[in-house]
């Protein structure tokens, strides 16, 4: 599985996510942070859900903890995969 | 002890009739009936006219629609965005009777098909029962007394009463309180309709003889009751007073109403004592009325006990007729229907009514409103009626200037 994750294919998915959860695309970047996206953590814990089952990566507990921006958790989920 | 009085000085509902208090109160006297298809849906309600795309995927129904009926409400009484009184002085107490029924239907159905890990983090915040009541308060930055009220149809009305008893004991000054109900979905469907509660003609023709079952509706009531003095104070606009509060309960069936209506009874008598007032002064009934056989043979004998030779007196006429049963919501959106058809001296009607039913010989407002008899000077004092599955009762005494 991880051969086929990419970091273009986490960003779309990540940003998939991050749209359905009712964030403003035009604020999308990796530099954004959660804070000014209004991503909170029940936000996170379904993100945890998707990467899980999109990538097979679960993200629990303190692996969230970490992560402030958009690309701390593209780097995450790029990393585990 | 100084008696602390509560006024009503916001209301807002999303109902059957469309989006707005007054749009229910002014379509129901008009004889408009929001029932289509055997159901009651809130078809014109659309969430993101009050929500964001986040807040309403925060949300279960229930809560959307709550959400929408206490905006109005908040607005009605002049809030306007900033709180009339300190935030830890305001309260918040929302009734539902089953709560987010559809999140809990979709996360199981992904339980079963997919697993564990296809449920959201969401379903268990969105489905409990007591999320219209956190959500309402977080949007509203209400920091008083705060939770939900679970009574099943009496729900809405154990709320309210809840709500100013709050406010009487000092507990808070002001409480937005009402209820809420979004279960037009296939258990709830199937549950009510394998109990033999819900209509197989899909009319809804509370106290006729041809009555066979209540109609499935979905809404919110939300309402503004603060204490009479600081509202005074603060120049708002009184809409009513919540004068009498009395809830009691069958401890009889977990379905089916005491068949003498004598948990009913009692609790009217004890909301006319608190009020302090005689049968005769209700110039309005506003009936719990189902359009179950059960339920509205019970509830005429709990009028007739209460009330005596007055409950022949008084025009009774249930906006379930006009909605269908909105249950846990019914109660807060009847006592706002109250409200208003008081303010406008007016019984609404009881829509569908033609045949009469032994025994059922009050008079239930047929085929369309009446302007209230009053004697001049006469105070303006109806009754709410609230009864729900577990063997509750709740009534309620709305006044009017």
């Amino acid at each position: 599985m991880s051969t086929t994750v990419t970091a273009e294919r986490v960003e779309q998915v990540v940003y998939q996510a991050l749209e359905s959860f009712g964030a403003d695309p035009s604020e999308f970047s990796r530099e954004a942070t959660f804070e000014q996206l209004d991503v909170d953590s029940l936000d996170l814990a379904e993100l945890s859900q998707i990467a899980e089952e999109e990538f097979g990566v679960p993200l629990k507990g303190d692996d969230v903890k970490g992560i402030r921006t958009v690309g701390d958790a593209i780097d995450l989920i790029v990393s585990r995969a | 002890m100084m008696v602390r009085e509560v006024v009503v000085t916001g209301v807002g509902a999303v109902t059957p009739l469309g989006v707005g208090a007054r749009t229910l109160h002014e379509r129901w006297t008009s004889g408009a009936s929001g029932i289509t298809g055997g159901e009651a849906p809130c078809a014109e309600f659309d969430p993101l006219d009050t929500l964001t795309r986040k807040e309403a995927r925060r949300a279960d129904r229930f809560t959307q629609l709550a959400v929408a009926a206490a905006a109005e409400a908040v607005a009605d009484a002049g809030w306007d965005g900033e709180l009339p009184y300190a935030p830890d002085r305001v309260g918040c107490i929302i009734g539902t009777g089953i709560g987010g029924l559809g999140t809990f239907e979709s996360n199981h159905e992904e339980l079963l098909g997919r697993g564990p890990g296809a449920v959201s983090p969401l379903s268990v915040p969105l489905m409990m029962g007591n999320a219209g009541a956190g959500t309402l308060a977080m949007r509203h930055g209400l920091l008083g007394p705060c939770f939900g009220v679970v009574s099943a149809c009496a729900a809405g009305a154990n709320a309210i009463g809840a709500a100013a008893r709050t406010i009487q004991a000092g507990d808070a000054d002001a409480v937005l309180t009402g209820g809420s109900e979004a279960v037009l979905t296939p258990l709830a469907r199937a549950s009510f309709a394998a109990l033999d509660a819900v209509s197989r003609t899909g009319e809804s023709r509370p106290f006729d003889a041809r009555r066979d079952g209540f109609v499935m509706g979905e809404g919110a009531g939300a309402l503004v009751l603060e204490e009479a003095q600081a509202a005074q104070a603060r120049g708002a606009r009184i809409l009513g007073w919540v004068r009498g509060y009395g809830a009691t309960c069958d401890a009889h069936h977990l379905t089916a109403p005491d068949p003498r209506g004598a948990g009913a009874a009692r609790a009217i008598l004890a909301a006319l004592a608190d009020a302090g007032i005689e049968a005769g002064d209700l110039v309005y009934v506003n009936a719990h009325g189902t359009s179950t056989p059960l339920n509205d043979r019970s509830e005429t004998l709990a009028l007739k006990t209460a009330l005596g030779d007055d409950a022949y007196a008084v025009p009774v006429s249930s906006t379930k007729s006009a909605i269908g049963h909105l249950l846990g919501a019914a109660g807060a959106v009847e006592a706002i229907a109250t409200l208003l058809a008081l303010r406008d001296r007016v019984a609404p009607p009881t829509l569908g009514w033609a045949e009469e039913d032994e025994g059922l010989d009050l008079d239930y407002v047929p085929d369309s409103a009446r302007p209230l008899a009053l004697a001049d000077g006469e105070r303006v004092l109806g009754l709410s009626n609230s009864f729900g599955f577990g063997g509750h009762n709740a009534a309620l005494v709305l006044e009017t200037v």
